[in-house]
């Protein structure tokens, strides 16, 4: 059985019809882009998906259990979100914004141990931010804030990731290699749940699409059947010209 | 960036040697003794400012003499100035201003505004119109307090239930309602003033800027702030999670509604002691904070208990000034609040980074 699913899900999105009913199963190793143009309700979908916003209606299961009455501590300790925007109300450094990747799986009284540190060491080089771990996070770039922001998700590294945007604000490298992480948790056995806008990207590195259209209309499957020209000149309302590159399908808007 | 051995990051945890500059400046203690410190030297403080505001005042006590009080011995005078007037008058400011550094802490937090304070919600106007009624009503000292706390609750209560509505419960919406209500005890605090006999105007000028000479009774506020820093010890780091936003909190495992209720509860319910104790003392629970997060950085493990105690000895140190400067004439300790914290806040802003 899937770790993460869905039964008749429709999530709840403000002064719109009720969508499609979903019935996703998320397995293991999977990577899943999900596609749409501004508004669609992805990043509801990804908020419900976490249950942090009530659906509709139907339901989202996590390791069999409804996750409307799942302890949010036990959610934590199995699914981790990444959030399209970042408050930093208070200032803080980038050390403590990605030790909190750890908070789920700490008890009230404990204290960080110097193994929750070296997670989140860890977590920092892999993203190449090991050099700025005293930096104070309201002094770092968009992208460099975006890749913290990855950087506590991979301390907390929950078996299933729901990333809103990664690629947000990042350079082509950068993009790059935080796809490849994202592929990387997936060959670790995490399921990889996206975001996204980029079609190349998901094209490249996305194994399964989900569609949401404007209307409320869903559908699903995988990338190869789901990446086709008429599907998504029809989802984003804009006439595609396609190539394949390196056995990948490459998409470029006609004006 | 490099990529991820093929064993995943379970395979580096706890292999990997990290140079010990990867936490030092980073903000984040790893020991007992990083926590501990810090505190020590504020608990050695509010000591230091204990013992002086026992023996400063219009019969001042050499240390000699203090001894010999304590080791009851001595002279009969000091010994009954100092256990019936100074002492308890000193343990009160010591609490009332931990109380109010740590509800302005919890404030700030739960509004995820830096400028909250106690009293941004209206419970010291609550409080404060309760006190002038009883005093208009020339009531006692007991009951001008008892009206106070009760008007303090009801206040908090107005503002709570107004700001949950119909269930939709964000900071804006309770900073909102708090501040409007604030501004409405703020004209009935105004008409009272503009409508009371004369001779009763100093008095309660007095309350409303904070005033700790009928606080005699250090223990309830003492005990009021002991169970508090006990309570929150637990919460600390939940409290620094959900300081970055209510739904990075809940993902991360806070359940956020029962937190921040707890917060509010507990916030509330020391300012109606605070308030209660020594009228709308102002600035304390606004400045103490930000001048240990300057120092300290921003871990409420370490914020907390240090607002605590920072909060006890500021207070401390003004009411001090306030009895002695033009004695026997006294001043409102508010003031010297004000005028001590101050430039204190804003040397060490300018210090920082």
């Amino acid at each position: 059985m899937s770790l993460l699913s869905t039964d008749q899900l429709v999530t709840a999105i403000p002064g719109r019809a009720p969508g499609y009913a979903l019935d996703l199963s998320f397995e293991p190793g999977q990577v899943w882009g999900i596609l749409g143009p501004n508004g669609a309700g992805k990043s509801t979908l990804l908020h419900t998906l976490a249950g942090l916003s009530p659906a509709r209606s139907g339901h989202v299961r996590l390791d069999g259990h409804d996750i409307a009455g799942l302890a949010r501590r036990k959610v934590a300790r199995q699914l981790g979100l990444l959030f399209q925007d970042h408050h930093d109300g208070f200032p803080a450094t980038v050390m403590e914004t990605t030790l909190i990747g750890r908070h789920p799986f700490l008890s009230p009284w404990q204290t960080e141990t110097r193994e929750d540190m070296a997670c989140a060491y860890n977590a920092l080089t892999v993203l190449g931010l090991g050099a700025l771990a005293p930096r104070l996070v309201n002094t770092l770039s968009g992208g460099e804030r975006q890749r913290v922001a990855l950087a506590t998700l991979l301390t907390q590294d929950p078996d299933i990731w729901l990333v809103d945007e990664p690629t947000n604000h990042l350079d082509l490298h950068h993009q790059v290699e935080t796809m490849t992480l994202m592929a990387d948790r997936a060959r670790q056995g995490r399921t990889v749940i996206m975001c996204m806008h980029d079609l190349n990207l998901a094209a490249r590195w996305c194994d399964h699409i989900l569609l949401l259209y404007p209307n409320g209309d869903a559908c699903w499957g995988p990338a190869r059947q789901m990446l086709v020209p008429h599907a998504l000149e029809r989802l984003y309302g804009q006439r595609l010209a396609t190539a394949e590159i390196e056995g990948v399908p490459v998409f470029i808007p006609r004006p | 960036m490099g990529s991820i051995s093929a064993e995943g990051l379970e395979g580096l945890v706890g292999v990997v040697k990290f140079p010990a500059w990867t936490y030092q400046g980073t903000g984040i203690r790893t020991t007992m003794q990083g926590l501990i410190r810090p505190l020590a030297v504020l608990l050695a403080l509010a000591l230091a400012a204990l013992l002086l505001a026992v023996m400063v005042g219009s019969v001042a006590i050499t240390p000699g003499e203090l001894m010999a009080v304590v080791m009851g011995q001595g002279n009969p005078l000091h010994h009954t100035l100092i256990t019936e007037l100074r002492l308890p008058r000193a343990l009160s400011a010591l609490a009332t201003g931990g109380l109010l550094a740590v509800a302005g802490a919890l404030m700030q937090i739960l509004l995820r505004n830096p400028l909250a304070d106690p009293y941004v919600l209206g419970i010291s106007g609550g409080a404060a119109v309760g006190a002038l009624l009883a005093m208009l009503g020339g009531l006692g000292a007991f009951l001008v307090s008892g009206s106070a706390f009760a008007g303090a609750l009801l206040s908090t209560l107005l503002v709570f239930g107004l700001a949950h509505g119909t269930g939709s419960w964000t900071p804006t919406r309770l900073l909102l309602t708090g501040v409007v209500i604030a501004s409405g005890w703020g004209a009935m605090i105004t008409l009272m003033l503009a409508i009371s006999p004369t001779e009763q105007l100093p008095g309660m000028l007095y309350w409303l800027m904070g005033d700790l000479t009928y606080a005699n009774s250090p223990w309830p506020p003492l005990f009021v702030l002991v169970t508090l820093c006990l309570l929150l010890m637990p919460l600390g780091r939940s409290l620094n999670v959900l300081a970055r936003g209510a739904l990075q909190a809940a993902a991360l495992g806070v359940s956020v509604r029962p937190l921040e209720w707890l917060v509010y509860i507990l916030a509330s319910l020391v300012t109606a002691v605070a308030v209660t104790t020594a009228g709308s003392i102002g600035f304390v629970g606004l400045i103490v904070p930000h001048m240990l997060r300057l120092v300290l950085g921003n871990d409420q493990r370490l914020i907390l208990p240090a607002c605590a105690l920072a909060g006890g000895t500021l207070l401390l140190l003004a009411d001090t000034l306030a009895r002695t400067v033009i004695a026997p004439e006294q001043l409102p300790v508010g003031v010297i609040t004000a005028l001590l914290g101050v430039p204190a806040f804003l040397i060490l802003l300018y210090r920082s980074r």
